[in-house]
């Protein structure tokens, strides 16, 4: 669009240059406009582990210990407000999947990325992508704590039968 | 310009004709070299450099537009309701347009003024003024949000404001209107204007740390039309400068009888004196009504006080506070410059432009050096001895002035639609570009601050005519984007506005973009009726008041059907977004709800009153795209006849519930 008139328009400005004399101080055009973090982000490494998922978690610095019911209320209180509008404790599908069986399916570390990073996730996982073609809605990123996320995933081993 | 066009190519070739034929710098659309696309382009994916924003005159709002692409990002609603975003719709909202007079859904919105810290703006938040039924707001620059609108007692047409100190300890706000003080004492025949009316500007307060706003007293003075304003700065700070007209104090026909006088005046203030007067108790306490509006934002509600009491000094009783200064003729614009020495004042009918000097003013004052005649009791300085210098044919109509950070000026013309630079020191006019047409305000980054950024000069026109295509009658308010960078100023870009845009300021985007709240935090929300979760999402029964407590995530209410309300019942349904994720609002509406919608941000509550006029069945959607399902966003509310048996219940899903038992 903008190649296709610009012959047209330096047509037209050289005639109104020509006859008024009109100087048209160009100016040197300095740095007028300032990267969006999108844009920032777009390049990132090819290289996705499904295992791991991605984010700040993996195997070195998430250990499961014995079941801390404790935690585990508090992840469910975290839940009620965060999760539970979309997700049931069963297998039960609604907006997203069921929990029942999910800390069997998953590595905790890629739990923890999954709840507090989707949306890079919903991207690049096939697995996720497939579930979203099931869902057809990206899980929201409800801006969860690490500690928070820790709690839900302690929720989810006591809701498996974690021993 | 009327000439008919068939193709696009037609309509260059005749801007082209025309242009070459006539020469003439108003004719529309030449002026322009041809990389000015390239030096206002912002490509998809980048930010624009600065935030501009622009008064939306009698629309009541605030808008934002990026700069240089003159993108329009948001239209704040401050005075006005707005059905967009539920604005004086919900009943969190309906609080902050509360005055004395009650709801007052409109108002006029002139100037912007951004809050300072040592005389360059800080970027914590904006003010604004209504001028019809005058209040002040404040927008909160971290949410984009009205967070505070004040009533302005004894004042008529709040126009001259608001205007701020260097470290914004205080907002004005000067009376465009003169009238008789508050209350009773207002009943006097017009034609007493002389005796009975009189000037009022308020001092309102800033808190530095929470914005809130007061008004810490407010000045008595004669009754002439208080039009614009601006404070001193470094050598000046500590005095006001407002530009006044109508001093014949006339009351009718005043396009003639208030342009009689050769010179109106500047009044100077020193408002520091002011200040001290008042904490000695020197300040009269007057009994008056105005409303003060705030939104709290953990509660997600607006509060509305009615307070009874204003301090006020009249300024004929303490003969150090105030001096006048005559200026030619109905001076409109009254702008300080960087170094806080110049005062331009802009008489809007006269044909030069004369320019005060702070030291020559000091030095008036301390030689008594003032005219014989008084004027309503009040010194007047004489023009010479407060005068640095004229700028001597200018231009026609001058109305405002902004800087440079190169110790230019540019002042806008209203008769003769053009932007003309010169120089502070030698008053020599450097360069004049035309404006289409008949521009107001102009704007330049920073250019009313001690350190403009300069780069830039945006013209606000009172005409649009040919500048965009034709939309009936009617045609969009038109801004103008200047390059002010070189010797020569360079119209790069038309962009319209909402209407009527007056005074506007911009500021780096980088000054901003940190401090952008993303989510309201769901647990920290201390709304009465939030449900955090829909394990708290409940129907209750109080008297003939139904309130729902409903949730809305992507892609359903809980709950999303109810049955049980009857005819006379009041419906409120309270609805908090559990949403924690960046730009993801729900809207809410309800069919034949006489209101508007709601829409409510990531864990924000927000409640909608909703009185059913007939029986039957009531669908309540979500209005504001969420997800693929979005559309599968709704519910039903049954109405039944009054005193029907059907029970109240709610349910989501296949889990009916009955409600509470009703309270009360």
């Amino acid at each position: 669009m903008k190649k296709k008139i610009a012959p047209i328009l330096s047509l037209a400005f050289m005639i109104v240059l020509s006859s008024c004399g009109n100087s048209g101080n160009t100016g040197a055009v300095t740095e007028k406009a300032i990267a969006s973090p999108a844009q920032n982000a777009a390049q990132e490494p090819a290289a996705y582990d499904p295992k791991r998922g991605e984010g700040k978690f993996d195997e070195t610095n998430v250990k499961l210990e014995a079941p801390d019911a404790a935690r585990a209320g508090q992840g469910k209180a975290i839940a009620q407000t965060k999760c539970f509008s979309c997700h049931k404790t069963t297998t039960e599908k609604l907006v997203g999947p069921g929990w029942k069986g999910v800390t069997e399916r998953r590595a905790p570390h890629w739990i923890l990325n999954f709840i507090t990073n989707p949306d890079p996730m919903i991207d690049k996982d096939p697995q996720v992508q497939a579930q979203l073609e099931l869902c057809l809605v990206r899980m929201p990123n409800q801006n969860l704590s690490e500690d928070e996320a820790r709690s839900i995933l302690e929720f989810m081993r006591q809701n498996d039968g974690a021993k | 310009m009327f000439t008919k066009i068939n193709k696009p190519s037609l309509l260059i070739l005749s801007l082209v004709l025309l242009s070459a034929a006539s020469c003439k710098p108003k004719s529309a659309g030449n002026a322009v070299s041809k990389d000015a696309a390239s030096k206002v382009y912002v490509p998809p994916g980048k930010y624009d450099e600065f935030y501009n924003f622009v008064s939306g005159g009698f629309s009541g709002q605030l808008s934002v537009y990026g700069l240089p692409s003159g993108r329009l990002l948001r239209v704040i609603p401050v005075f006005s309701v707005d059905p967009e975003k539920g604005w004086g719709y919900s009943e969190e909202t309906k609080p902050m347009l509360n005055t004395s007079h009650g709801f007052v859904p409109w108002d006029d919105l002139h100037h912007v003024e951004m809050s300072m810290t040592d005389g360059q703006a800080d970027g914590k938040w904006v003010f604004v003024n209504g001028n019809n039924t005058p209040r002040l707001a404040r927008v909160d620059l971290k949410t984009f949000r009205t967070a505070e609108i004040i009533e302005l007692p004894n004042s008529a047409g709040n126009h001259s404001s608001p205007f701020g100190t260097e470290n914004s300890e205080y907002i004005v706000a000067g009376t465009r209107f003169s009238v008789p003080e508050d209350g009773e004492a207002g009943d006097v025949p017009i034609s007493t204007y002389k005796e009975n009316f009189k000037g009022h500007i308020s001092f309102v307060s800033v808190n530095k740390e929470t914005g809130d706003m007061n008004i810490a007293f407010q000045l008595k003075t004669p009754g002439v039309n208080f039009d614009l304003a601006r404070s001193g700065k470094g050598k000046s700070n500590g005095w006001f400068f407002f530009s006044c007209y109508n001093s014949e104090q006339a009351n009718t026909l005043l396009e003639v009888n208030a342009s009689k006088r050769d010179k109106d005046f500047i009044m100077a203030v020193n408002w520091k004196k002011a200040e001290e007067y008042i904490k000695a108790g020197k300040g009269k306490k007057q009994a008056v009504k105005y409303a003060h509006n705030k939104y709290d934002e953990q509660t997600h509600t607006a509060t509305s006080e009615i307070k009874t009491e204003v301090t006020v000094l009249d300024v004929t009783e303490f003969p150090d506070i105030v001096y006048f200064i005559p200026c030619p003729k109905s001076p409109h614009g009254c702008d300080v410059d960087p170094t806080g020495e110049y005062i331009v004042g802009s008489g809007k009918l006269a044909a030069l432009l004369p320019v005060f000097s702070y030291d020559k003013i000091q030095k008036a004052i301390a030689e008594k050096n003032f005219e014989p005649e008084k004027y309503s009791g009040l010194p007047v300085i004489k023009y010479e001895a407060a005068l640095y210098g004229e700028v001597q044919k200018p231009g026609l109509g001058p109305l405002h002035t902004e800087f440079d950070a190169n110790g230019n000026a540019y002042t806008s013309f209203f008769v003769s639609s053009e932007v003309v630079k010169w120089n502070i020191k030698d008053l020599k006019v450097l360069d004049r570009q035309p404006t289409y047409y008949s521009v107001g305000h102009l704007m330049i980054p920073g250019g009313n601050t001690k350190k403009p950024f300069g780069k830039y000069l945006v013209a606000y026109n009172k005409i649009t005519k040919d500048r965009y295509l034709p939309t009936g009658p009617e045609l969009s308010q038109s801004a103008q984007l200047y390059d002010i960078s070189g010797d020569k100023m360079e119209l790069i870009l038309d962009f319209p506005t909402i209407g009527e845009p007056h005074y506007a300021q911009a500021v780096p985007a980088s000054l901003l973009l940190p401090k952008q709240l993303k989510i309201f935090d769901i647990n920290a929300n201390r709304h009465p009726y939030a449900a955090k979760g829909e394990a708290e999402t409940k129907v209750i029964r109080r008297g003939n008041q139904i309130h729902v407590y409903i949730t809305a995530v992507r892609s359903h209410f809980a709950p999303d059907n109810i049955e049980g309300v009857q005819l006379g019942d009041e419906v409120y349904f309270h609805v908090t977004n559990l949403e924690q994720d960046w730009d993801v609002p729900h809207g809410f509406g309800v069919k034949g709800a006489a209101n508007g919608e709601l829409l409510i941000m990531p864990g924000e509550t927000l409640t909608l009153k909703w009185i059913p006029d007939r029986t039957g069945m009531f669908p309540i959607y979500c209005t504001d795209f969420c997800s693929a399902l979005h559309q599968e966003m709704s519910g039903y509310v049954r109405v039944s006849p009054k005193g029907s048996n059907v029970p109240l219940s709610f349910s989501l899903g296949d889990k009916p519930k009955k409600a509470e038992p009703a309270v009360q």
